[in-house]
Parts: structure tokens; sequence; C-alpha cells
């Protein structure tokens, strides 16, 4: 009682004014905690880098391998984010739009890329792809090869990065208005004409967030895809691997450079996405 | 109407072919030799030890981590101050950073050439290639789990019980426990069950920091990239499905508990994707 009836004393000049206790020590653990386990390491990551020096750096990443699994990462993770981007949407649309028998197994199965361990994803889709598996001997007759080869990589990614596009949009395509859609139809408006116009407006920044997400974890991905991609440097290999494979061999400054070369990329691809919603949002006025 | 229907069928269809053939597999190929060969791989000491070890890693990260989602969120969300958005930022960090960079940061930290190499050693104390690094990497990648869910389900549920019962006198700690975890608790579990299937199913951070030793440093995810590289596919698909009935069982909870619980989860969600 006495805290509550007396006149407010003076707040230290850092301390939030609440009459709740506990910020200070929350705060001050909160920083050391996450201090001690996120930024000191990435940090000292950091730190490492610049102790190669500018053109120690350079060297290391224009080395031809190094470029070569870049750009192998960077296109099969924009591919699988693109389409999971038209899937994602898809299967968003219909778990939310739609009622229909088996649609809550149909929802719960989406997240299942976050509960599989990945390698046992890759196994799976490694057996189910190689040109013996279920799939593989499907599309052998079709020419089309998928384990082994690049596209084996982007199969992996799209089944990793799924769930992340279909939880950012599905909120938003529940929280549409019908009022929108009814008045585009009195006025005429086909359904297709309806989503073009209306709806996929409203859904875009969303989609962009889970594009991001996507992509974010594309590009990290490392479990799934050792064991479906043929590994090939400059074909099939991806940058994480190469960071492994340097640590294998005690390559210490190849790997530190390497990693902060994905972290400078990821960073740069998550700073234009957000630049290109804001863009979006201020046209579409969301 | 056919459209709809056009559009259903599309849906479930990609579905089944992309997310749940893979599940399928991982049972038919272990349970390919049989149900004796199926249980001798799972039987295995080796196996065993692995699965000890994974449960010991999430054992230590899961609490771990609840302890932090709870600070985090008793600070982040209950108090107004500058800085606030950045710190959450920083939580989320660790899922914008690929599994391998996580490990490598633990071997900057504690390999033998890293920041502490030369004082770990000179007091004999291993961490990589060990199971404190295993430790560390898998919370390293699992960090942000819980505080994730609970900032923004205690942001939205704002503080009036909390000052009210402050105002009637009531400590901090009592608020906490008869007040706060009451009104988080099921963002906490929801938090923790994704945090625990992450911890136990980790994989790329673990690899790097791992002796790789098979029975002493391998968790239940490298047993089954050994096993799978030592072309005992059977055998690697034995232990894959025990963490995939593992993965079947955090989706079927997932699901009891956003369905019980709808309002309460969906406010992480609404505030996500705001």
């Amino acid at each position: 009682m006495s805290a509550s009836l007396s006149a407010p004393r003076a707040q230290a000049r850092w301390r939030p004014h609440s009459i709740l206790p506990g910020f200070r020590p929350t705060f001050i653990i909160t920083l050391i905690w996450l201090g001690a386990m996120v930024v000191g390491p990435l940090g000292v990551m950091l730190w490492f880098t610049a102790g190669l020096g500018w053109s120690g750096f350079l060297a290391i990443i224009s080395q031809p391998r190094v470029l070569g699994d870049l750009w192998v990462s960077l296109w099969t993770a924009f591919t699988a984010s693109a389409l999971n981007a038209v899937f994602g949407l898809l299967v968003a649309w219909v778990l939310t739009r739609y009622r229909f028998p088996g649609r809550r197994i149909a929802d719960a199965m989406v997240d299942l890329p976050f509960a599989l361990p990945t390698a046992v994803a890759g196994i799976a889709l490694s057996t189910l792809y190689a040109p013996q598996g279920w799939m593989g001997a499907l599309l052998a007759p079709l020419g089309l090869q998928i384990a082994f080869k690049p596209a084996g990589i982007v199969v992996a990614m799209m089944f990793v990065s799924l769930p992340f596009i279909v939880r950012t949009v599905q909120p938003v395509i529940d929280d549409l208005e019908p009022e929108q859609e009814e008045a585009a139809r009195l006025m005429g408006a086909s359904a297709l004409q309806i989503f073009w116009r209306v709806q996929f407006p409203a859904i875009l920044p969303a989609l962009l967030t889970g594009l991001t997400l996507a992509l974010a974890r594309c590009l990290g991905e490392y479990g799934s895809i050792i064991f479906i991609a043929g590994n090939k440097p400059m074909v099939s290999e991806i940058l994480p691997l190469l960071i492994v494979s340097q640590l294998d061999q005690f390559d210490y400054q190849g790997a530190t450079a390497i990693g902060t070369l994905m972290l400078a990329v990821s960073f740069l691809l998550l700073f234009a996405i957000n630049l290109l919603q804001a863009w979006v949002r201020r046209r579409h006025g969301g | 109407m056919a459209g709809r229907f056009l559009l259903i069928g599309l849906a479930l269809g990609f579905l089944a072919l992309f997310l749940a053939m893979p599940l399928v597999v991982v049972f038919s190929e272990a349970l390919s030799l049989g149900l004796s060969h199926y249980a001798a791989s799972i039987m295995d000491p080796n196996v065993g030890a692995a699965i000890w070890l994974t449960l010991l890693i999430a054992a230590i990260s899961v609490p771990a981590n609840l302890v932090f989602g709870v600070i985090a969120s008793w600070c982040i969300a209950r108090f107004e101050f500058a800085g606030r958005n950045l710190l959450i930022t920083l939580i989320d960090l660790p899922f914008s950073i690929s599994p391998v960079v996580a490990g490598l940061l633990e071997v900057l930290l504690f390999g033998l050439n890293g920041l502490f190499g030369s004082w770990l050693s000179a007091n004999n104390i291993q961490i990589i290639f060990a199971v404190p690094g295993m430790i560390l990497a898998t919370m390293f990648v699992t960090f942000p789990f819980v505080a994730r869910e609970v900032i923004p389900l205690a942001q939205e549920q704002g503080n009036d019980e909390e000052e009210a019962a402050a105002t009637l006198g009531a400590s901090g700690l009592q608020i906490f426990w008869r007040v706060s975890l009451p009104k988080i608790r099921w963002g906490l579990l929801y938090g923790v069950l994704l945090c625990n299937a992450r911890a136990m199913g980790e994989f790329g951070a673990v690899s790097v920091v791992s002796g790789k030793i098979f029975g002493q440093t391998d968790t239940m995810s490298l047993a089954v990239e050994s096993l799978y590289g030592s072309y005992e596919i059977q055998a690697a698909f034995a232990v894959a499905s025990l963490l995939a009935l593992l993965a079947i069982v955090t989706l079927v909870l997932k699901a009891a508990l956003e369905w019980r619980h709808r309002d309460e989860l969906n406010a992480v969600r609404r505030k996500r994707t705001a």
C-alpha cells in the first residue's frame, strides 16, 4: 500500500516510469545474456574478420569456389522462395477461405518442416528423389533428375521454408474485408479480377515478409540440403557446406571470412526486401 | 464452385506430395527389413547413447531459453524504454543466421585457436568437439524461440492486472507467480514446445562442434548422418523414424494448444504480421 500512496519518487534517469518492480534486474540479465550468447560471439567473428584486413578478406571471398558457391546459394534460395510464394499463397488461401474435410489436419501438416529435424528431411528427400526413389522414378522418364543436382537443393529449400510463407500470409487472408469483395462483385468484377485487383494487393506486404523469412532460412539451411545436393563445388555446393569443409581442413580464416560474407549477404537481402515492402505499403496505402 | 474444388485439390495435392510423402518414406524405409531389424537398429547401444545425449542437450538448452524468455519478456513487455525494438531485433537475430555459422561462432570462441582457446587448453577444459560446445551451439540456434512467443503475448495482454496487484501491495515475485505466469503460460508452453523440437533435432550447428564419435558425441540427428553415410540406410531411417515421431507428437500438441488457446496464441501471430 505504502508504495502506491506515497508521492511518486524521482526515478533514476534510465528507469522507465512504472509502478511494476523488477525492471533493473531483468534488463541487466537480458543484456548480459543476449551479449554473451548472441551479440558477443557475432562480434568476435567480425573482429576476427577485421584481423584479416580488407585485402585478406577480399582475397578469400573472391576465390572462384567461394563466388561460385555464393551464386549457387543465391539462385537456389531465390528460386525456392519464389516457387514457395506461389504454392504457399495457394495453400494459405485454401486453408483459410474454404471449409473441407481434413482441413485441420492439412493445416497442422504445414508446420511439419518446423518440427521435423533437418537431417531426417534430408535423407527422406534424397531417398524420394533419387533415380530409384518414388518421385525420382516418376520423373526419370521425363528426363528430370532432382537428387544430386542443383534442383535437389531447390526442393530441399522449398520443403524447409514453406511454413514461413503460409503462416505469415494466413492471418492477412483471414482479415480480408468481405465488404470490399462484395463491392467489387456488385460492380461486375470476376473472381479473378477481385483477387488481383482487391485481395492480392492487400496480401502482398505479408507475402513479402514471408518471402524474407523464407529466403533467410533457405540461405542458411544446411542439414536438409547436403544429402540431396550433389555437393559439387560451384555447381551444387552451398555456401554453408563450404564453411564446414574449410573448418574440416582447419582453415579458420577462410571459414570466418565466408561466415562474415554470409552474414553480410543476408542482411543486405533483408534490408532490400524491407525497402521493397515499404514501397509496396506506400503504394497500396496498406 | 469448380474453381474452388480445383484450388483445394491443387493445395492438398501439393501438401501430400511435398510434406506427407517424405514422412511416409521415413517409416517405410525404417521398416523395410521388417520389425526385428527395426528393433535391433533402435536397441543398438550407440543409438542409445545418441538418444541420451539428445535428451541431455535438450534438458539443458530448453530450460535455459525458458528462463531467458521469461526474464526478457518481463523487461521488454512490461516496461517502455528506448531501444526496446532493438532488443527484440537482437533476440531474433539467430533466426537469420545459418546454423553452420552458429557452430563456427562457438569454434571461434572456444576452439584451439579461438578467443579462449589457449586458456581453456591450459586448464584442460574441452568445449569444442565435446558436449559443452554442442549445448552452447544448440542454445544459440534456439535462443529466440521462447522469448519471441512470450513477448508479443505479454505486450498485447497489457499490464493492468500486474499494476493492480502492485497497488494492492504484492511483491514482484508474487506478481509474477500469481498474476503474470498464469496469463502467459500457454504462450510459454507453445514456445517451449517449438524450442524443444528444434533443440532435439538441430543438425548443422551441432555437427560443426561435435567430435562426431558415434556413441560418444553423436546426437540422434548426427547418428542419422553417420549411419546414412556408412550405407546403413535402414538403420539411419530407424533413428530418423524416432525423430519423425517426435515431430508428429510436437505437431499434435501444437495443434491442440492452438485449438484450445486460440486467442492467446493468435496474439503472437497478429503482432508478427502487423
